[in-house]
């Protein structure tokens, strides 16, 4: 980028995925692992309402629920929602309708899928029937949605046959994977400085009421509140302030062990900055040590510091930077 | 000078200012503080107070939205906390960090707030991203977004009879239209109604999606007149959650609003307005029924959730919007509404008063 380009707004993918591992209740891994082989399990209350998909505790008393018993595979629409345009990770690449479904013998609705050609084909108390997954591991998708059914609905509500929820290989976790898609921007500040960076040049902000250099600067002086606004080019040299030596070799980190990480203070600025120091044994880098950025081609930022040659510093002139 | 008409706390407690941000559908421009400082020095310079005379800080935020782990500590910058602060966060709505901050100034702890809250959704996919509070057994894993759920709810509103099409489209066009006057709306007068998002919803029952930030400043007793000339007294606060299953739940109804709006008097005298936090046409029916709303109150005359609704900070507002009425004299009474998760699972009510002349 040149210094004559407008200046524009960065934008860069980001990604965050977080697969958590959960345990499961004892109601739960009975509900989960009856969906692999095809049984649906709910949990009788002390009122008697029967609670699909059920909970570990009473959603009224709270109290800890434990009687499973068997419903069935069918049921009816208690409400519905058309989704035309169906989203990353939902239940089919199809339109469908959202539903939740009373199965038989439950007295509470249960959210899913539901494939139908069309809106016209779906009505609130409209039978349906589970469409099993062809390879259930145990999870709510073993449901791969609803479909309609043209059964009719049970002339009298028999009560359903209590289930001891024993299964071979029991469920007892689910591995929740979950990744969402961002677009960053780092706005104002560290543009500027990112782009002072494409520079080979490192720009902080001064805090108009205290006069501290951040850098990399946020866009806010923490001290006073108030946004930092004029820029300031500090370093490229700097002085270590502190250091330590790093003995263990990071995962995909082409770094050979012992090296040395050191909180460097560009001169000009009002707190340290972190970088690796190199050019130099790491055991005889030091407190005070002037360095100075080594930067690679096409690199985005320094590579690492190495020593100027300069006299180390004295320690009162960075000791309100450690 | 007399005290709140209904004061039912060891301490009478108002909101003395409210600022808010444009809200805009994006803010590539601005960090998180940036977008969030002007509004923090707006509110504080209502008062006249600084941020260190500020006896407790509290936020409401998440990093889901933008997608940066620990973004509130960076937002924090804006307020100056150091030398450190008394302050605390909220991973929820605004609305929820004043509630923290009201009991901190009840116990005596401090005689001041700043409650301040923000959301970034720009950078990520909202609908999406909101399908990751929900239960992460039976729920999650089906990806059922914002919308879906909420239009689930709006269904069976008018299976009940309660609603129809035509009605979601006139409060979605009233609340468009009333946020003529406000400039920081992001959707003003005349918007189409639109395709449906997701049957029986349109675009026109759906929030806009967008970045924004707001602020109040609560404070107690003769301190509080001393900074606003018309506080905004809270005579009743409180929130309530119902079960986490949405098939557990009666959607057309909203028992837990109900029993917040009792605990917090609501029902005791009448009000002038209301501010409800419903960013989906079909949950003001739902609230209205609940909060016994009726045709002589001024319902969301800022334009509610359906004009801007800023995640984490749109509940804060509606405090924010009922406050500044009484502030300037057009509320005597007013209640306030915020909600969280789907289909209004959490509510929060507000009850505000002003002194009578």
């Amino acid at each position: 980028m040149t210094a004559a380009s407008p200046p524009e707004v960065l934008r860069a993918p980001l990604v965050v995925e977080f697969p958590f591992t959960r345990s499961l209740g004892p109601v739960q891994s009975a509900f989960l692992t009856g969906l692999r082989e095809r049984v649906v399990l709910g949990v009788k209350t002390a009122d008697g309402r029967v609670v699909v998909p059920p909970t570990e505790y009473d959603p009224v008393t709270s109290e800890e629920v434990r009687d499973l018993v068997e419903v069935a595979a069918t049921g009816t629409v208690t409400t519905w929602a058309w989704n035309d345009r169906p989203r990353p990770n939902q239940p089919l690449g199809t339109p469908f309708a959202w539903v939740l479904v009373k199965l038989d013998g439950a007295d509470t609705a249960l959210l899913h899928a539901l494939d139908a050609p069309g809106p016209d084909a779906v009505r609130t108390g409209m039978r349906v029937r589970v469409r099993w997954a062809a390879e259930r591991t145990g999870a709510i998708t073993d449901i791969a949605c609803f479909e309609p059914s043209d059964d009719a609905a049970p002339a009298s509500e028999a009560a359903p046959a209590p289930h001891d929820g024993v299964f071979r290989d029991a469920v007892t976790g689910i591995v929740a994977e979950a990744r969402l898609d961002y677009v960053y921007s780092p706005g104002r500040a560290q543009t500027a400085y990112i782009n002072a960076l494409s520079e080979r040049r490192t720009v902080g902000e001064r805090c108009p009421s205290c006069h501290k250099v951040y850098v990399p600067p946020r866009g806010a002086c923490p001290t006073c509140g108030v946004a930092t606004t004029d820029q300031v080019e500090v370093g490229p040299a700097g002085t270590v302030t502190t250091f330590c030596i790093v003995n263990i070799k990071a995962k995909n980190l082409d770094i050979e062990v012992p090296y040395v990480y050191a909180h460097i203070a560009l001169d000009g600025a009002g707190l340290a900055l972190h970088g690796r120091i190199g050019g130099i044994p790491y055991d005889q880098v030091r407190m005070g040590l002037r360095v100075e950025p080594v930067w690679t081609e096409g690199g985005r930022y320094p590579d690492h510091y190495r020593p100027t040659g300069e006299p180390d510093a004295d320690y009162d002139a960075y000791k309100e930077l450690i | 000078m007399t005290g709140p008409r209904t004061s039912r706390y060891a301490r009478d407690v108002a909101v003395v200012a409210f600022a808010q941000s444009d809200h805009l559908r994006r803010t590539d421009e601005l960090s998180e503080v940036e977008m969030v400082m002007p509004v923090l020095h707006e509110v504080l310079a209502a008062t006249g107070l600084k941020a260190g005379e500020i006896g407790f800080t509290c936020s409401g935020s998440s990093d889901y939205l933008a997608g940066r782990a620990f973004s509130f500590t960076m937002t924090l910058d804006g307020v100056g906390a150091w030398p450190p602060i008394s302050e605390s966060h909220v991973e929820m709505d605004g609305a929820w960090a004043l509630y923290e901050a009201w009991v901190k100034i009840q116990t005596g702890e401090a005689d001041t707030a700043l409650v301040y809250s923000y959301g970034k959704s720009s950078p990520g996919s909202v609908r999406d991203v909101l399908t990751r509070q929900l239960d992460p057994y039976y729920l999650a894993p089906l990806w059922p977004d914002s919308v879906a759920l909420a239009a689930l709810q709006a269904r069976a509103l008018i299976d009940a009879g309660e609603t129809d099409e035509p009605a979601l489209a006139a409060i979605a066009a009233r609340s468009r239209a009333d946020a003529g006057a406000n400039p920081h709306a992001q959707l003003r007068g005349a918007v189409p109604q639109g395709d449906h998002q997701v049957r029986p919803l349109r675009t026109g029952d759906c929030p806009p999606i967008g970045d924004g930030a707001a602020a109040v400043v609560l404070a107690a007793g003769d301190l509080a007149r001393r900074l606003c000339e018309r506080p905004a007294w809270i005579t009743g606060i409180d929130h309530r959650i119902e079960a986490h299953g949405l098939g557990l739940r009666d959607l057309t109804d909203s028992p837990s609003t109900r029993t917040a709006a009792e605990h917090a008097g609501l029902f005791d005298a009448p009000v002038d307005t209301a501010e409800l936090h419903a960013p989906f046409s079909s949950q003001e029916v739902v609230l209205r029924k609940a909060l016994r709303l009726g045709d002589t109150v001024a319902v969301n005359p800022s334009g509610g959730a359906l004009a801007a609704n800023p995640m984490m900070a749109a509940g804060l507002i509606r405090i924010g919007e009922a406050a500044a009425r009484i502030h300037r004299g057009a509320s005597d009474r007013a209640v306030a509404h915020a909600t969280s998760g789907p289909c209004l699972q959490q509510n929060l009510v507000a009850v505000l008063e002003g002194d009578r002349a």
